[in-house]
């Protein structure tokens, strides 16, 4: 104990410069402690002989009579920590056999060996800081530049947007002004086209009459087997189609009654018949040849939708396939447009050979489809340019929406993504916007949260991004991530950890929160009271 | 299809919140349960054949016969000392031997001389020593009623439920082998009913090959109320009836979110019940350890089955009683009968049969930090670095499974928790003194690259299954064996797995956590182990509550091992049975974030206390699901006064280390858990005393107050010791609580304000967030170390502060127990423990212990007299020298001494000087020399 006592005194005559004062006590605070008069507690609330500062028993509510030991549970120690910073601790952690200060003084009865690491570690923080000190002067400057361009890129935009939002106006007059344009083509057209048709429709229903009226006749000749110019009832009695009460047999009484109740009929009697047996007749030389089936219909079915399941077996398909971006299904559209138009036109012919084409418009009737298709163009051109427009806007107003920091130094990362790859997943994190999880050897892709918000601390807000609402947790909450942000000169991802299930945490440093350095003052870092 | 869709959808869900009840029996589902419980009572066909009695000086031994099949029992009849009574009931001639449960027992119970007193064709008449206490033994039906003077303590089989399942051969086997054997047979054996042979619990199924083989007994408790025990189950403290229900149910089992106020089985079973009234505690321990099940009744229609020889000491009508049924699958019955008189007396008597509460390192009763899982070494680091940052004490973190190579237990995950790294980890943890747990399960992977496994495999330490191959079941790890913990080869050989070279990155300071030993199987019966697994001779049926206390008895041996038997071992296990005390801790298991989970860790620890295990927590925070910040401190502010302190939580929860939840509620927490640090010296002295005496440590008040009837229902506020009254706030936004202080003119207390409240009432306090409802007992002593730091250890040599709470008399007593903490030095006398006393205004200490030699740095440095007046001088006497002592008289009603450490605080200031003329010797800067110093005021 005697030696302890004496190496004491000796470390106390070593450091000569040492200002005394109490254990524990900083610099600052040496006023307060002077020998030889009665101690006041910082709080005022006591006032005790000198000789009760440091003896171990704590007399001051506030801790502040025990500067330099373990007895007030509310106290602190100072740790000069020569060659680095200077600290507090709490009392409690004098004489714990733990070393906290760097220069050892807090273990001075505990039996602990602890080394003087202040050099070192003054050292360590110097170099640490001068790495970050640069770090944040270059990222300054990058960062400067990020926010000159933002700035400019956002000008750019706004003015865009102005742009887009007069031409949207003049748009959409013009739309207007062709909606009136082509409905005043349209009505002459509609008009012109109806006119037509009804010709169309007259015209066939003549052709149609006298076709039957060939068949009649046709049918007369077929039917009158001795050509006699008349239809008898044995000459019809052939017919067993003809039967009206389908019970298999035809009657001479049904034939009978089927020619009116007479025995036999002439050409203009038979007009009578005929229009009660047409629907049913069959003519004995067509019989053996099958009547045409419907096989337009079948054709129609053939190529369309198996193609594409051909091509993709389901059990191919990737899943991320329906996750993929969108631009990439816009891709897929057309060519499933292309497929379906052929069969549709090919019935379209069909039908029209069947009934026979109608002629072509009148040269009149043909200018005002003319002069309406024209009208109808140039309205949906206009009416496209202007949903072009409107999205595009929608699109800038969007993207100007998002708070991208004091200066708008964030606003680089819109639009952007950076990946980090690790053991097992490639996080992406695409700043605004989302942050995923996919698994590098096969697996779905997960989402990690969608753009929340800022989340700093309210001094800082714009250090911590979150991101929420991503794909839920089995038995859990939905899965979020908080994205820290730290100064560095590149714009990576640069740790992803799960600190709490479906809880992510991301590391990113970007030059757009590095603070300008302050002036480096080497002798700052000594210590202040060396 | 779609409504049973739906049906299946709800089953599943509901089945994921709650435990799922179709998972495990009832009484109505097991074949014994329901064949026992069927017989009723007054018909019991045993008859005592008292030609055959034989009175040895230490035993009786009693044929009984079952007159409806002829089958003989043997009855055995102890006097134990101490006070006790076994009752031991074999078959005479069991076809084959029945399981006697081994390693319980401390000791073979040593016994005491009975005496015959009178005799005739009705009955026998026994003496039982010198308190005036008798056995009268009825032959017609047999019965025994156990009586003091002229009063009943308890009455055995008084309503004939005894019933006891020979061992027979089965007839179908038996008609092919022998058809004249069968014959006969068939002609005594009572009917066949379902589930003797072989049982079916959904798709499981139990072959049975031994037949029926239950066991019962009922006892009668005359003037009995209340009654209290048999752990473990999630239900309130006094036991309730079970007429109508299912009864308490006693197999271990792994309960997947099991549910509150049931008689359930849960995890552990300790087969002991204690029964009291304002007279007498009594208590039951039933030594069985295969599946139990325990009927409770109270009534008064049950004295009609009293024999004629009774009646004369029969009371009126009205005098309450409870009956209690006991019913096992196997095994005999063994039955101890502790009489008390008082609740410390039953303590004694079972600690004297099953030992006492294992003395934990000190820092065993501070603070532990669990999760499922920290994912890596790193993030135990931030973790410690959290604690160190936030100023919150804490001196264990826990590795849960995860923690493992592919859950094979005795290894690290290669990636998280590489080797090399754990043990330079762990070095530098034992220099900022913490410690580590890291979990040891008994399912072992079916692997044959892994060591345990094919060592376990080649030794032929599986336990079997029926067929007599290696039992396989499905746990953590997939396909996994079971090693038969039974055997007492294999338990030594788990324990030299634990040695420092066997056990890659363990080192001292690294300890153990055996979870899932009910063993827990999850595609097995109820979760557990097939009842017709084979351990050796004996069938798993036979033994199954004891799977959990041989398992922690290895692992518990194995770090007693590989200190060559210095160090104090610390292992926790979930689950548990009679004699588990003497190995670690126990916890709750798989609670949940739910206020009355909390409420419910009171009675659940309460009743582990009651027989025996005193080392009794629940997860901190709630196991499942995830608490509100206000459920979290307030369960911090009720762990931090329970026996084992440690926050817990599931893998699919938020994370909760206590600095998550804002600066304010970390605060809240910092301030419990400082509390709980504070109190450490107290807590090991009664943890001392637990071990030297088996008394809890955590009591329910009718432990201290066996006549306030007020007392004997309260399970919402205990004692720690005798001393100490804890109400904690358990109710979600209370505004205050009402705590019942006992003791007709005695005065509590409150431990942070110190103002003084009478007993005998119940006190409305307001409570805030901050408020931990403590109060200290009036005449006693209490130890505290106010100078909180990072870990225990690192507050081994701080000072102490004396609480002295004057009684109404102005007397206190109190103690004060010092050791290293952490080595079985005790036992060679290396300890302080001193009695210290208050009386006549002198404080004086007392050396319990003159042979014991210990020396401590710690001192005294204050010592508050509570509810005492103002003294005009206070001396300081030792060595025969008086001076003068600094004192402060606060608040009109506290005396504070002060005793700076002068001793070192003279040299040790920076400068040089002379302090003045304070000559006092260091009266107390060693505690282990002291001589009978004296304080006068």
């Amino acid at each position: 104990m005697f030696c302890a006592y004496l190496l004491l005194l000796l470390g106390v005559g070593v450091s000569a410069v040492e200002v005394q004062r109490p254990r524990g006590v900083p610099l600052s605070k040496r006023q307060f402690y002077e020998e030889n008069k009665p101690f006041t507690c910082l709080d005022g609330s006591r006032t005790i002989p000198f000789d009760r500062v440091n003896d171990d028993y704590c007399d001051c509510q506030d801790g502040s009579d025990e500067p330099g030991t373990a007895a007030c549970p509310n106290g602190s120690f100072h740790c000069t920590n020569a060659g680095f910073r200077s600290a507090f601790i709490p009392s409690s952690r004098v004489n714990d056999g733990i070393c906290d200060c760097c220069d050892t003084t807090d273990e001075y009865n505990s039996g602990a060996t602890c080394q003087n690491t202040c050099r070192e570690l003054g050292r360590k923080e110097r170099e640490s800081l001068q790495k970050m000190a640069e770090i944040a002067k270059e990222g300054f400057l990058l960062k400067q530049q990020l926010i000159h361009e933002a700035k400019r890129g956002l000008e750019e935009k706004q003015a865009k947007l102005e742009e887009l939002q007069t031409s949207k106006k003049g748009m959409e007059e013009k739309v207007e002004a062709l909606r009136t344009v082509k409905e005043a083509a349209e009505q002459p057209e509609k008009e012109a086209k109806e006119r037509h048709l009804k010709a169309w429709e007259e015209q066939k229903a003549l052709i149609r009459m006298e076709k039957d009226k060939a068949k009649m006749a046709e049918v007369f000749l077929e039917l009158d087997e001795d050509a006699d110019g008349f239809i008898t009832v044995a000459e019809l009695l052939s017919h067993s189609e003809l039967d009206p009460d389908s019970d298999g047999s035809l009657t001479e009484t049904e034939v009978q009654g089927l020619l009116g109740g007479a025995d036999k009929v002439d050409t203009v009697a038979f007009e009578t018949v005929w229009g009660n047996i047409k629907e049913k007749y069959i003519s004995k030389t067509q019989a053996d040849t099958p009547a045409p089936v419907e096989t337009p219909q079948e054709e129609v079915r053939e190529p369309v939708p198996d193609n594409d399941s051909e091509q993709y077996p389901e059990d191919d398909i990737p899943e991320e396939e329906e996750e993929e971006e969108e631009e990439e299904e816009d891709d897929d559209d057309p060519d499933e447009e292309d497929d379906k138009i052929p069969p549709t036109m090919r019935t379209q012919e069909k039908k029209e050979d069947d009934e026979g084409t109608m002629p072509p418009y009148d040269q009149e009737t043909q200018n005002l489809i003319d002069a309406a298709q024209k009208a109808r163009d140039e309205f949906d051109e206009a009416e496209r340019a202007l949903r072009e427009v409107d999205d595009q806007i929608k699109s800038l107003e969007k993207e100007i929406s998002f708070d991208y920091g004091p200066s708008a130094e964030f606003a680089y990362l819109y639009s952007q993504c950076y990946e980090l790859s690790t053991s097992e997943y490639i996080y992406r994190l695409c700043p605004f916007n989302r942050v995923s999880q996919k698994p590098k050897y096969g697996g779905s892709e997960t989402s990690l949260g969608t753009w929340g918000t800022w989340a700093g601390p309210e001094a800082n807000v714009y250090s911590v991004m979150k991101y929420e609402h991503g794909t839920g947790c089995w038995q859990g909450p939905n899965r979020s991530t908080t994205v820290k942000l730290t100064c560095g000169k590149e714009t990576i991802v640069t740790s992803t950890s799960e600190p709490s299930r479906c809880e992510y945490l991301m590391e990113f440093t970007t030059p757009a929160v590095c603070q300008e350095p302050p002036s480096l003052d080497p002798t700052l870092h000594e210590h202040e009271e060396l | 299809m779609a409504p049973v869709l739906l049906l299946w959808l709800a089953v599943c869900l509901s089945g994921t919140w709650a435990v799922d009840r179709g998972n495990f029996k009832t009484c109505d589902q097991s074949a014994f349960c329901k064949r026992q419980r069927a017989l009723k009572p007054g018909q019991s066909p045993y008859r005592a054949l008292l030609e055959t009695l034989e009175l040895t000086n230490t035993r009786l031994t009693l044929q009984l016969i079952n007159d409806n099949n002829k089958v003989r029992l043997l009855l055995e009849l102890y006097r134990l000392q101490g006070n006790m009574t076994r009752v031991k009931i074999n078959e005479l001639k069991p076809l084959k031997p029945r399981y006697e449960v081994p390693d319980v027992l401390i000791q073979e119970p040593p016994t005491e001389p009975m005496s015959l007193l009178s005799q005739d064709e009705n009955g026998v008449v026994l003496s039982l020593g010198a308190e005036s206490q008798r056995v009268i033994v009825s032959a017609r039906p047999f019965r025994l009623d156990i009586m003091e003077g002229r009063e009943v303590l308890m009455s055995v089989n008084s309503r004939g439920l005894l019933a006891f399942e020979h061992l027979r051969m089965r007839k179908d086997t038996l008609f092919h082998c022998s058809p004249v054997l069968y014959q006969a047979v068939n002609e005594e054996e009572e009917k066949v009913e379902d589930g003797m042979w072989e049982e079916t619990f959904k798709s499981h199924s139990d072959s049975k090959p031994n037949g029926p083989s239950a066991v019962s007994l009922d006892f009668s408790l005359p003037g009995v109320e209340h009654v209290y025990g048999i752990p473990e189950h999630a239900d309130t403290l006094k036991l309730k009836t079970t007429d109508g229900g299912d009864p308490y149910r006693l197999y271990n089992l792994d309960v997947f979110q099991y549910e509150l106020y049931n008689p359930m089985a849960l995890y552990g079973a300790v087969p002991v019940m204690l029964a009291h009234n304002a007279q007498r505690t009594t208590g039951i321990f039933w030594l069985n350890a295969a599946e139990t099940w325990v009927d409770i009744s109270s009534n008064t229609a049950g004295k009609t089955v009293f024999g004629k020889m009774l009646d004369y000491v029969q009371g009126s009508s009205e005098t309450p009683q409870t009956d209690v049924r006991w019913i096992s699958e196997s095994g005999i019955i063994d039955v101890f009968v502790m009489l008390g008189p008082k609740p410390q007396d039953v303590f004694s008597q079972y600690a004297s049969l099953t030992g006492t509460q294992a003395f934990p390192p000190l820092s065993a009763l501070a603070y532990h930090q669990c999760r499922w899982n920290y994912n890596d070494q790193e993030d135990v680091q931030a973790v410690d670095a959290g604690f160190d940052q936030h100023d919150i004490p804490y001196d264990f973190i826990w590795l849960d499974i995860e923690h493992t190579d592919g859950k094979r237990y005795f290894t690290w995950d290669p990636h998280n928790y590489p080797t090399p790294l754990i043990y330079i980890f762990l070095t530098f943890f034992s220099f900022i003194h913490q410690q580590m747990v890291a979990i040891v399960d008994p399912h072992i992977k079916v692997d044959s690259n892994y060591k345990i496994h094919n060592e376990i495999r080649s030794r032929g330490y599986y336990i079997k299954n029926k067929d007599g191959g290696d039992y396989e079941g499905w746990c953590w790890p997939g396909n996994a064996g079971y090693p038969d913990f039974t055997n007492p080869e294999m338990r030594a050989w788990w324990a030299s797995m634990f040695a420092y070279d066997q056990y890659e990155g363990s080192m001292e300071n690294l300890y153990t956590w055996n979870d899932m030993n009910e063993p827990s199987v999850f595609n097995g019966p109820e979760v557990t182990m097939h009842k017709d697994a084979v351990h050796g001779a004996w069938e798993h049926r036979d033994l199954h509550n004891l799977y959990g206390f041989y398992v922690q008895m290895a692992t518990a041996e194995g770090l007693v091992q590989r200190s060559g038997g210095v160090e104090r071992p610390f292992v926790l296990t979930r689950a548990f049975f009679a004699g588990s005390q003497r190995y670690g801790a126990v916890w709750t298991g798989d609670n949940a974030a739910e206020w009355d989970h909390l409420k419910i860790s009171i009675p659940m620890c309460l009743s582990l206390g009651l027989v025996g295990v005193s080392f009794c927590g629940a997860d901190v925070g709630g196991f499942f699901k995830t608490p509100s910040s206000e459920l979290l401190v307030r369960w911090y502010q009720t762990g931090a006064y329970q026996p084992f302190f440690r926050a817990h939580a599931h893998l699919d929860t938020p994370r909760r280390e206590p600095w998550l939840f804002g600066p304010e509620n970390t605060a809240l927490i910092r301030e419990a858990v400082r509390q709980r640090y504070a109190l450490l010296p107290y807590w090991y002295q009664l943890f001392y005393h637990a071990y030297r005496t088996g008394h809890p440590v955590m009591r329910p008040l009718w432990v201290e107050y066996p006549q306030d009837t007020a007392t004997f229902a309260m399970d919402d506020q205990f004692l720690i010791g005798e001393d100490l009254l804890v109400h904690p706030v358990t109710e979600e936004g209370a505004r205050g609580i009402t705590a019942y202080l006992p003791g007709k003119g005695e005065v509590w207390f409150d431990v942070h304000t110190f103002q003084k409240h009478n007993g005998a009432q119940n006190l409305y306090v307001p409570v805030t967030m901050s408020s931990i409802p403590v109060y200290q007992r009036g005449g006693s002593i209490i130890p505290r170390k106010i100078r909180v730091r990072r870990s225990s250890t690192c507050m081994e040599h701080d000072p102490y502060t004396l609480y002295v709470a004057l009684s109404p008399q102005r007397t206190a007593e109190g103690e004060l127990y010092i050791d290293d903490g952490h080595t079985f030095n005790f036992n060679k006398k290396e300890f302080i423990h001193r009695r210290l006393s208050f009386a006549n205004n002198v404080l004086s200490s007392i050396n319990l212990a003159p042979d014991a030699q210990f020396s401590t740095q710690s001192w005294i440095e204050r010592i508050l007299i509570l509810g005492a007046s103002k003294p005009s001088k206070v001396t300081l006497k030792t060595a025969g020298e008086c001076l003068k002592c600094f004192f402060m008289f606060l608040y009109g009603k506290i005396i504070m001494l002060m005793f700076p450490n002068l001793d070192w605080s003279r040299h040790k200031r920076l400068y040089k000087r002379q302090t003045q003329a304070r000559r006092q010797e260091n009266w107390l800067s060693h505690c282990g020399t002291w001589r009978r110093e004296r304080l006068r005021t």
